[in-house]
């Protein structure tokens, strides 16, 4: 299986393209360019790079000033800091004012591995999707990136993009198309739906392709916007599927999981339904691979999850 | 309480120490590790009133590190003072270790979690008020990085030390001049420095932050001012102890290769062994054999 870049290499070079032909663009840094791979872009463009140093609430701050302006900003720093400590800012000055800030959270999730919980963001979806006017994004592989990128370059309004740092495998085709607000279908399936989004895609896809083995028919959606939700397809999946497992690299609390247990309810779905993430514990210490094992984040731990929801679909 | 000379000893001990776990767990800040692990060594061999055995004493000095990505240098001294086993540091980072890759209270000796720069200042201020509250004697001493200054909650917290006369807060600052992305002052400025941190209140002296004589000498004047809070600005290097990790970006959070580490283990090597040399000499001459 070939893979691919990091997704936030590929957010440096789409934001380098964009802001080689568009003056407006600015990358907004808070001693992050390094981690952000923005080095060569601020080579390349030292003008349209703005550095605040270790301080994520300016960065926002700023950003939101800068965005009323009419500047295109995209404030990249690790989410970790970015959502946590910038709150406050993002609530406010973006997306309470409606400034078009594109906030651009790297290494996410459980990137950072062993460097421990001050370095994971496993709250933003849930924090985030709380707050009004803010559309939410996670793209799974470097196409997703690319997209993402491209599409809101010009948006008016407020974005967050969540992006991991370790190469992805592609799981899209070369006549995939992309669209905000809609759930990619990576693989179709009638037997069980994974909804999975970030860099849990391919995870999910790898367990579809085990179950495949065994006779399992899996769909694969890569649920990139994870606010606006693709309410559709979630409700799609539950007429055509058996059984929906969702999959994110955040808390079982607050974030796609329990967007689609929503939309499920509301929606009178009832089917065997699974969120798997992280739980509500001190984590144990461990690389972004070894914890998704630990986790049940896995090939083998998500077959294991289909297997005993269909189990339970068929008594 | 060491000597001059078993201090320097021992920061060229904890310097190997921090490159063998860092390149064990091939993860680590090496620059900032060795920058401030002079101040470290002085802090817990001969400055604060605590151990092990008087770890959950109510009275005990307390640490807290804000820069907090120099976790390899808090739990190298934190083993030699006795808190774990030595033979724990090889586990760090890795997979179920307690031994996280910044400082966690799941490590016998850590006051803190502490990780996300800007944030320790204003928690042992919380500390240093709580003793004052309490009519308790302990002080708090906490380490920031030079470039975590850029986070604006140090200011706030500055003026609240300021406020409650926090004379019993330690506030130390690792002037190494460099952060991730390059020098603080081409980044995000800081100067005039000292006068910044006088005008917010605290009594400030400087020092080299890299001689365990010139800190000893500094951290025996605490309080600097009854009444204020007592920072310390010392100036070190980045990387110090090996040549080609000193005052070196790229050593931020780089992991040496076999060569580099080899090297630097023969620097210190050489390091210690000069050392020795010149106070065996003095020693000699102090006390000449023949009379
Ligand atoms: C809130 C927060 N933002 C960003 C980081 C990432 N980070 C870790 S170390 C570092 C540079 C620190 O520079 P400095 O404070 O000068 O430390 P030192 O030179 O002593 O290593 C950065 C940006 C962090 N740990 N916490
Ligand atoms: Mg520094």
């Amino acid at each position: 299986m070939e893979l691919g870049r990091a997704n936030l290499e590929v957010f440096a070079d789409t934001v380098l393209e964009l802001a080689c032909a568009d003056r407006d663009v600015l990358v907004v840094t808070s001693d992050s360019r390094g981690s952000g791979k923005l080095t060569g872009y601020g080579e390349t463009l030292p003008d349209q790079l703005v550095e605040l140093g270790i301080a994520e609430q300016n960065v926002i701050g700023f950003s939101a000033g800068l965005a009323s302006a009419g500047k295109k900003v995209f404030a990249a720093s690790p989410a970790c800091f970015l959502t946590a400590r910038g709150l406050e800012q993002i609530k406010n000055d973006v997306a309470y004012s409606d400034q078009p800030v594109r906030i651009i959270g790297i290494s996410a999730g459980v990137s950072y591995g062993a460097l421990g919980a001050t370095h994971h963001s496993l709250h933003d979806f849930a924090v985030l999707r709380a707050i009004n006017n803010l559309t939410i994004i996670a793209p799974a592989d470097n196409f997703e990136t690319r997209e993402t990128i491209r599409a809101i370059h010009n948006t008016p309004h407020p974005v967050y993009v969540r992006l991991g740092k370790a190469p992805q495998r592609h799981v899209h085709g070369a006549d995939s198309s992309f669209t905000i607000g809609k759930a990619a279908v990576i693989q179709d399936g009638g037997d069980l739906t994974f909804i999975a989004c970030g860099e849990t895609v391919p995870v999910a896809l790898a367990a579809a392709e085990q179950l495949a083995l065994e006779g399992i028919d899996c769909r694969v959606l890569s649920m990139h916007t994870i606010k606006p939700l693709d309410e559709e397809a979630v409700l799609q999946a539950a007429r055509e599927t058996r059984a929906i497992i969702t999959v994110e690299e955040h808390s079982v609390f607050g974030g796609l999981g329990e967007a689609c247990a929503s939309v499920l309810m509301q929606g009178g779905a009832s089917l065997p339904f699974k969120i798997v993430g992280f739980p509500d514990e001190y984590m144990v210490t461990g690389s972004q691979k070894e914890l998704f094992n630990h986790y049940g984040i896995s090939p083998d731990g998500l077959a294991a999850s289909a297997r005993q929801l269909l189990a339970v679909e068929a008594r | 309480m060491l000597t001059d000379l078993e201090l320097q000893l021992k920061s060229i001990e904890y310097r190997a120490t921090i490159l063998r776990i860092i390149k064990q767990a091939r993860a680590g800040h090496t620059g900032g590790d060795l920058s401030s692990i002079d101040i470290l060594n002085v802090l817990y061999n001969n400055v604060m009133q605590v151990s092990p055995a008087t770890f959950a004493d109510p009275n005990r000095d307390r640490y807290v590190q804000s820069k907090g990505h120099c976790v390899e240098a808090l739990y190298t001294v934190l083993a030699d003072q006795g808190y774990f086993p030595q033979e724990e540091l090889d586990t760090l980072c890795q997979y179920q270790s307690h031994f996280v890759g910044h400082p966690t209270r799941s490590v016998p000796g850590i006051e803190q979690n502490t990780g996300a720069l800007g944030h320790g200042l204003a928690v042992a201020g919380g500390m240093a008020l709580a003793a004052k509250l309490d009519g308790r004697s302990y002080r708090v001493f906490t380490l920031l990085g030079d470039g975590e200054l850029a986070e604006g909650s140090n200011w706030e917290a500055s003026l609240a030390a300021s406020h409650y006369r926090l004379d019993n807060l330690v506030v130390i600052v690792d002037r190494n001049r460099l952060q991730i992305s390059g020098n603080t002052e081409t980044v995000a400025p800081l100067e005039p420095l000292h006068e910044k941190f006088a005008a917010f209140g605290y009594a400030v002296r400087e020092v080299d932050g890299n001689d365990p004589a010139a800190l000893m000498d500094i951290f025996n004047r605490v309080p600097f001012e009854a009444g204020k809070p007592n920072l310390v600005l010392a100036n070190t290097v980045k990387g110090k102890g090996v040549s080609f990790m000193e005052n070196s970006v790229k050593w931020h959070h780089r992991v040496p290769t076999d060569e580099e580490y080899a090297t630097a283990m023969r620097e210190l090597d050489e390091a210690r062994a000069k050392l020795t040399a010149q106070a065996s000499e003095a020693g000699q001459r102090r006390y000449p054999v023949h009379a």
